[in-house]
């Protein structure tokens, strides 16, 4: 018992002052891009569209898709102009599918709170059930760090729970493989209405670097409607504690 | 004692023609004769053409750092003499083998589907529909059935498990996936494509330097490329950044199933202080991008491997501290006793790999068998233990972490400060073409064991077959075995302490 105390204090108080406190991200961290205003007058052959692994860039409108972007920042080096570059700024959730698509006028993603009926319920109380449907537990992994004493969702009023009849909302994963599409489906019936639909990862969003592969779809909203949209791959923990808060009309 | 087989080594390339071939039952035979001499299978599996179907096998020689390789050729709906009966760490590779490619094991005790194609392969192939199958069943009064899943109850990864108890007592528990599936291997052929080393990274997003280190590994083996050591250095440390992340997650995760919270929150924060440590490395907590063929993807300066031991040292205090509570805490000791007991004997034989393996007395290390990379000049000591349970495989994990940041900090203490090592990154993929004809396979120990990674290249030097095969391919079946007369309360204590993959074996 006096070692459990003593553990204790030598542990510290490690829960972030977030949001009254920006995070402290890694300077290597790859986070919303940004693409510079010469990029349309640009002379140069499309280098970042050829060397994008997963087809986010589209020619010849020059439209970078942060649903599809898995923030590889080959794109960032393979430009001889630097007209893209990843910021800092881990700020990506929107709530259509289309403010994720990033052009020279970078107009932020953006995230608008759940109508006002959602909201009067869900807003001091937010229950989650998580399923992974084809995920590669990089996404599961970050989601499940929220629950960790640095991040302490449940300070919010956020939890996860353990049935889909407890909760209040689902947050999905990968890009819903043939296998998962099932259960999803159930799991979505059996979360009583009104509900929220959350799709986090690239692959939720599009079928991420599996999107062409016939063992899977092209990510949650092929089969259910979405009220949030997190990018990334995975995004991170900030990154998706963002999307929720914002969807709350916390933040 | 391998007399038939190729004799090859890890990261080694050979010609295909090489490959000795035997027709049918003559290639069962020489399976036998591996297998009764302790040979340990890496790799089973099917490559089927027009013509007819090539089954290869890759065992391995811990003590001689040898793998033997072998190849059976069968007609098309051919069928062969199973071993799974005699030797089970056969009895999935066999299921895998009949899943994608038709043909049959005659005599398989347990033909069941492993991942459910949505999508048939072959015409020929019976349609399977996932998580149907005859599950097994014990009857009588008072047994009953548990089904749990695809969907469970935490943020974790979707898969069926189906129990057979007698009130409390486990019978039997059979584990049945597929749900993760993606048709990662199938799109591989005629590769590798500009997706590929990404998608290297996700087949199971918790061992992305793992995964990738294999790949790089078969690339660069491929293409006759070299790697410099210091970039061989900074891959080993993010190997061991991994699995220092992941075991300290399992521990706390492991102290949270028997309710012993300090460790379990303590321990769930000092994981991401070890993700943190790669992200300072390379900007992504499960090191995306650090490991590419030819090298590393970023530029690490001396004093970012400075930060890097200055931070280390820290959280192993912190580690340290977290842990010790559960040694010194009576009935966590108690609770991970002699629960979800595994004999070496059947660990041997079901082929179990990694920390589980470890636990139960087997000596397997690939970073000592199959040195590679940076392994071949240092040495990390391996750490077994012999009780098989619970307690053996968090304390193999508490050991492992223990020596991976002991590594780390000495490596990074004995380098010449100002030294004139060569810290760039490599400048994105080896160049020439892939040797043509060719096989190569790459074992990486990531922290669930053994990542097998096998190439065979077609005439243009483009993948015909890219074989994968996961630790967890080989442990679920423990985790199966290990819930036997158990409490099945003790599921969740168990399967944490197996913490196995379900898209690392569903691809």
């Amino acid at each position: 018992m006096f070692d459990v105390i003593k553990t204790r204090l030598a542990q510290g108080y490690r829960t972030a002052r977030y949001p009254k406190d920006a995070p402290t991200l890694p300077d290597r961290f790859r986070g919303l891009p940004v693409i510079a205003p010469q990029c349309r007058s640009s002379s140069c052959m499309h280098e970042c569209a050829r060397v994008c692994p997963v087809q986010a860039i589209a020619e010849p409108s020059f439209v970078l898709d942060l649903g599809k972007c898995i923030f590889c920042g080959k794109c960032e080096q393979a430009c001889p102009e630097k007209c893209i570059s990843f910021t800092g700024d881990h700020r990506l959730g929107a709530t259509d599918r289309q403010s994720l698509l990033i052009d020279e006028k970078n107009r932020l993603p953006e995230i608008r709170p759940l109508d006002e009926a959602r909201l009067r319920l869900f807003k001091r109380s937010f229950k989650l059930r998580q399923v992974s449907a084809g995920g590669c537990n990089a996404c599961e992994a970050d989601i499940n760090v929220l629950g960790t004493l640095v991040f302490d969702l449940s300070r919010f009023g956020i939890q996860f729970v353990a049935s889909p009849r407890h909760a209040d909302g689902l947050l999905i994963t990968g890009p819903v493989s043939k296998n998962m599409a099932l259960a999803l489906r159930k799991t979505y019936d059996a979360t009583p209405a009104p509900k929220v639909v959350i799709a986090v990862g690239a692959c939720a969003l599009s079928g991420g670097m599996f999107a062409g592969h016939e063992q899977v779809h092209h990510g949650v909203e092929e089969l259910l409607p979405v009220d949030l949209h997190i990018p990334g791959c995975p995004p991170h923990p900030y990154t998706i504690l963002d999307g929720l808060l914002r969807l709350l009309g916390r933040m | 004692m391998k007399a038939g087989f190729l004799r090859s080594s890890n990261n080694h390339t050979v010609k295909i023609a090489d490959i000795p071939v035997y027709t049918g039952n003559h290639f069962t035979e020489q399976l036998e004769k591996i297998l009764t001499d302790a040979g340990r299978l890496c790799s089973l599996f099917a490559v089927r053409s027009e013509k007819n179907i090539k089954v290869y096998a890759v065992f391995a020689d811990d003590l001689s750092a040898g793998l033997y390789i072998a190849c059976g050729e069968f007609p098309i709906g051919g069928r062969y003499r199973s071993l799974a009966g005699t030797y089970p760490q056969v009895q999935l590779f066999e299921r895998e083998i009949y899943e994608q490619t038709g043909l049959f094991p005659d005599g398989h005790p347990w033909l069941k589907p492993v991942r459910f194609p949505p999508v048939p392969l072959f015409p020929e192939i019976p349609e399977t529909r996932i998580g149907e199958t005859d599950f097994f069943r014990v009857d009588g009064e008072q047994v009953h059935q548990v089904a749990v899943g695809p969907v469970h109850a935490g943020i974790i990864e979707p898969g069926h498990f189906r129990f057979q108890c007698h009130g409390e007592e486990v019978f039997h528990l059979e584990i049945s996936l597929g749900y993760q599936h993606r048709g990662i291997e199938e799109h591989l052929k005629g590769g590798p494509y500009p997706v590929t080393s990404h998608q290297m990274e996700v087949v199971a997003g918790d061992t992305s330097i793992g995964h990738m280190t294999a790949y790089a590994r078969v690339i660069e083996s491929l293409a006759g490329c070299q790697v410099s050591p210091f970039a061989q250095r900074i891959r080993a440390f993010a190997l061991e950044l991994e699995r220092c992340a992941n075991h300290t997650g399992d521990l706390g995760a492991l102290a949270g199933d028997v309710g012993f919270l300090p460790t379990m929150s303590y321990c769930g924060r000092i994981r991401g202080d070890f993700l943190n440590l790669t992200a300072l490395l390379c900007g992504n907590r499960f090191g995306r991008g650090l490991v590419i063929p030819g090298g590393i993807g970023f530029s690490i300066d001396e004093e970012r491997e400075q930060d890097l031991a200055k931070r280390i040292a820290v959280v192993l205090a912190d580690f340290t501290g977290a842990t010790a509570l559960l040694w010194k805490s009576a009935s966590v000791v108690d609770r991970f006793e002699t629960t979800g007991s595994l004999s070496r004997e059947t660990a041997e034989s079901i082929g179990l790999v990694g920390p589980a393996a470890r636990a139960s007395g087997c000596m397997h290390d690939v970073r000592q068998d199959h040195p590679y990379g940076y392994y071949r000049y240092a040495h990390i000591p391996v750490s077994t233990c012999d009780t098989g349970d619970v307690f053996g495989r968090a304390h193999v994990r508490w050991q492992e972490v223990q020596a991976s940041v002991a590594f780390i900090l000495e490596e990074i203490s004995s380098t010449k400060k100002g030294s004139s090592t060569d810290r760039s990154a490599a400048d994105g993929s080896p160049a020439g073409r892939l040797a043509s004809e060719s096989l190569t396979v790459s074992l990486v120990e990531g922290w669930r064991g053994e990542i097998c990674h096998v190439a065979l290249t077609d005439d243009q030097g483009r993948f015909g077959t890219y074989k994968i095969t996961d630790p967890s391919f080989h442990n679920w079946f423990g985790l199966a075995l290990a819930l036997r007369d158990q409490q099945i309360s003790d599921f969740p204590l168990c399967n944490k302490s197996f913490n196995l993959s379900y898209c690392g074996y569903d691809l």
